[in-house]
């Protein structure tokens, strides 16, 4: 018989609405006064019919773009804002790292803000004063601990507010983003501190933008779009259709935004497809990519160099190369021209990846670039994840 | 499980607060003795500033009023006098103008930590009783240096007058503390009002000179149960032993100060729940 595991949070129906005023002090109000004022008045519904429930022991992702309500939920869930409508329901002790050091009081050393923090954050002084040491250690500021912590760097700063936030040992762990701060060393031992919280059983919501991030670590994730739950359920599912909101979103930019033409070259548009595919299908690993470009020029332009480069969802580079690195003299020409760029054998991870176009001269002066004038996708494989592709065994030795 | 957003009974929504409360009480001194400990810090003199204050005030009010123009008359220990005043009256006036600062001052933590948010206005308190028991301190020390220590049973009237102070400071905080998050005049406000209110009691003249003055009738009552002067008038009272025979005090100061402090409690009760009403909406607000 399955466990059932205990509900942690759960909200039923939750909005919020927030009311933005132009007029903030009493003679503006009284200018103001009445039917006006409705007119210096705006609300938006940050968040609308929200339904969640969160168990114990899961990781739980928010995605969704700037705005979408996200941060607003995490705060709901955490109490520090009520929600216009709806009701939340929370047991046991949370903690929220909604930001590092709040309120870390800059006059007061860093021993006396380790216990003030501490106590905002749920801990009683003999708790404290029991955790001081590993504190202490995973801090890892030495003799800085009795300076006011206005003298600190910003990095001890940071690194001694992570350190107490995480020996608070909560039963939900509210994390906003605040993962993106510190140097990589630090961010590494903020995620082996967040597995082994995983380890425990401890239940945790975390916002973040680093999609990587959510399918990494999270069982569920849930997308908001304009503060409305679209979807709840796989992680990896979850970002693919994030990915596409995000797409759309990009081409409704660019059809409002028409490219300016600029002097000396122009890309047309670039189409992208599979070799024996259309445009759009999915790309799988040992296809043949093929990325047709055309280009117009109405003067006559000098050599010419052409430049494609492949990013991923998170705009990190995986692939690019140019005429040049091909050595492919290209002559001047004007009116139209169609190349095309064949990338034999590609193994691209799972996710969607975008094309990016340049034209330059051959001194390397950017004529003209069209980012993300195409975009595939690689369907999603089961056994591993990042932006290449490759085959797992495993074998054991041990008999 | 905790439910928020549906706001239950009244009563059991006080009662849950005030536990809220009781279950950070650790949190809470930590935060007085932040507030204290961060004001003077990196100054040389450090809490001897919490004094130089008060003891300015004494000197210009003695010199000034009690001598070029001649208040003290009447008023036997004219210094002791002001000074008791001074005690009672500075106590509520940082009550009230920290707590209402209070709520805005700690938006960094509001906006990123669920507390009890009573307790920001009620470490303003805190930080305003401490100040007050060494001005305490200091009072005793003038009384016995005047040679008139309060060693008669009238001292107990500091304890309804404290207390008269505490309710209605902490309610008046608890309110003000909200509404300035709304509206940031409030503590422009308040500023102004401390000042009228510090003139609008006897610390400074006597009740007696506005008795004479106004004469016996509404005004006088209306300026007498204002719970401020009611507080005042009790630490003289309780302190001022070398005016118990001189000067004249309202009739059943006693019966008016429980009254008062009734309803005191009344307006802390009321004043919280409007607070617990409106801190839902801080962490945007700020």
């Amino acid at each position: 018989m399955a466990i059932i595991p205990p509900v942690v949070v759960q909200a039923t129906n939750v909005s919020k609405r927030f009311v933005v005023r132009k007029d903030n002090s009493i003679k503006e109000r009284l200018v103001t006064f009445g039917r006006v004022g409705r007119r210096h008045r705006k609300e938006f519904w940050a968040l609308r019919d929200v339904d969640l429930t969160i168990t114990a022991g899961s990781t739980i992702g928010l995605i969704g773009h700037n705005g979408s309500g996200k941060s607003t939920l995490l705060k709901v869930i955490g109490g520090i804002i009520d929600p216009t409508h709806g009701e939340v329901s929370r047991r046991g002790r949370i903690a929220a790292l909604l930001e590092l050091g709040a309120g870390f009081h800059p006059d007061l050393t860093g021993r006396e803000n380790v216990f003030l923090n501490a106590s905002i954050l749920g801990l009683t002084r003999s708790q404290t004063q029991q955790r001081l040491p590993d504190i202490l250690a995973f801090a890892g500021i030495g003799e800085f601990i009795d300076t006011q912590v206005k003298f600190y760097s910003s990095g001890m700063y940071v690194r001694l507010a992570f350190a107490v936030a995480v020996h608070t040992d909560p039963d939900l762990l509210l994390v906003d983003e605040v993962l993106a701060v510190g140097d990589e060393a630090f961010q590494r031992k903020c995620l082996d501190k967040i597995r082994s919280f995983q380890q425990e059983g401890r239940t945790i919501v975390l916002v973040s933008h680093s999609l990587g991030q959510v399918t990494e670590m999270c069982d569920r994730a849930v997308l908001l779009n304009k503060g409305e739950v679209v979807f709840d359920g796989e992680p990896a599912e979850a970002v693919a259709q994030f990915r596409n909101i995000l797409e759309d979103r990009r081409l409704a930019d660019v059809a409002r935004e028409p490219e300016k033409p600029v002097a000396g070259g122009h890309i047309d548009k670039a189409v992208v497809s599979p070799i024996g595919g259309e445009p759009g299908d999915d790309v799988p690993p040992g296809s043949d990519l093929r990325i047709r470009i055309e280009l117009s020029n109405e003067t006559e332009m000098p050599d010419w160099v052409c430049a494609i480069q492949l990013d991923n969802g998170l705009g990190q580079i995986v692939y690019g190369t140019t005429t040049k690195r091909l050595n492919v003299a290209l002559r001047p020409f004007t009116g139209t021209r169609t190349v095309e760029y064949i990338l034999r054998d590609v193994h691209f991870g799972t996710g969607k990846y975008f094309v990016n176009v340049s034209l330059m001269d051959r001194y390397g002066v950017h004529l003209h670039d069209l980012p993300q004038a195409a975009s595939f996708n690689v369907p999603d494989f089961p056994l591993a994840a990042g932006t290449v592709h490759a085959t797992p065994e495993f074998v054991d030795y041990a008999n | 499980m905790i439910g928020t957003s549906s706001y239950s009974g009244t009563l059991s929504g006080a009662w849950r607060s005030l536990r809220d409360i009781h279950a950070h009480r650790e949190m809470l001194g930590l935060l007085i003795r932040r507030d204290l400990k961060a004001r003077y810090k990196d100054s040389a003199l450090g809490f001897v500033w919490t004094l130089i204050r008060p003891l300015t005030q004494l000197a210009i009010y003695y010199i000034v009023i009690g001598k070029f123009l001649s208040a003290e008359r009447g008023i036997p220990d004219f210094a002791v006098y002001i000074f008791t005043g001074l005690t009672a009256y500075s106590l509520f006036s940082e009550i009230i103008g920290g707590s209402t600062a209070s709520i805005v001052g700690n938006a960094g933590l509001i906006k990123k930590v669920y507390l009890p948010r009573e307790v920001f206005p009620l470490a303003s308190v805190g930080s305003a009783l401490f100040n007050f028991m060494i001005q305490v301190v200091i009072l005793l020390a003038a009384t016995i240096a005047v040679g008139e220590p309060p060693l008669t049973v009238e001292i107990f009237y500091v304890i309804p007058a404290l207390l008269v102070i505490l309710t209605f400071g902490t309610a008046l905080g608890l309110l003000l503390s909200a509404a300035n998050v709304y509206l940031r005049d409030i503590q422009y406000l308040v500023e102004v009002v401390l000042l009228i209110m510090l003139w609008a009691s006897p610390v400074v003249y006597s009740w007696e000179m506005v008795k004479s003055f106004v004469g016996e009738g509404l005004l006088l009552e209306v300026y007498t149960n204002n719970p401020v002067t009611l507080a005042v008038l009790g630490f003289q009272r309780a302190f001022w032993v070398g005016g118990h025979d001189a000067v004249a005090y309202p009739e059943d100061l006693l019966l008016r100060l429980v009254i008062a402090l009734g309803f005191g409690i009344v307006f802390l009760f009321g004043f919280q729940r409007v607070f617990s009403r409106l801190q839902g909406n801080f962490a945007q607000e700020l």
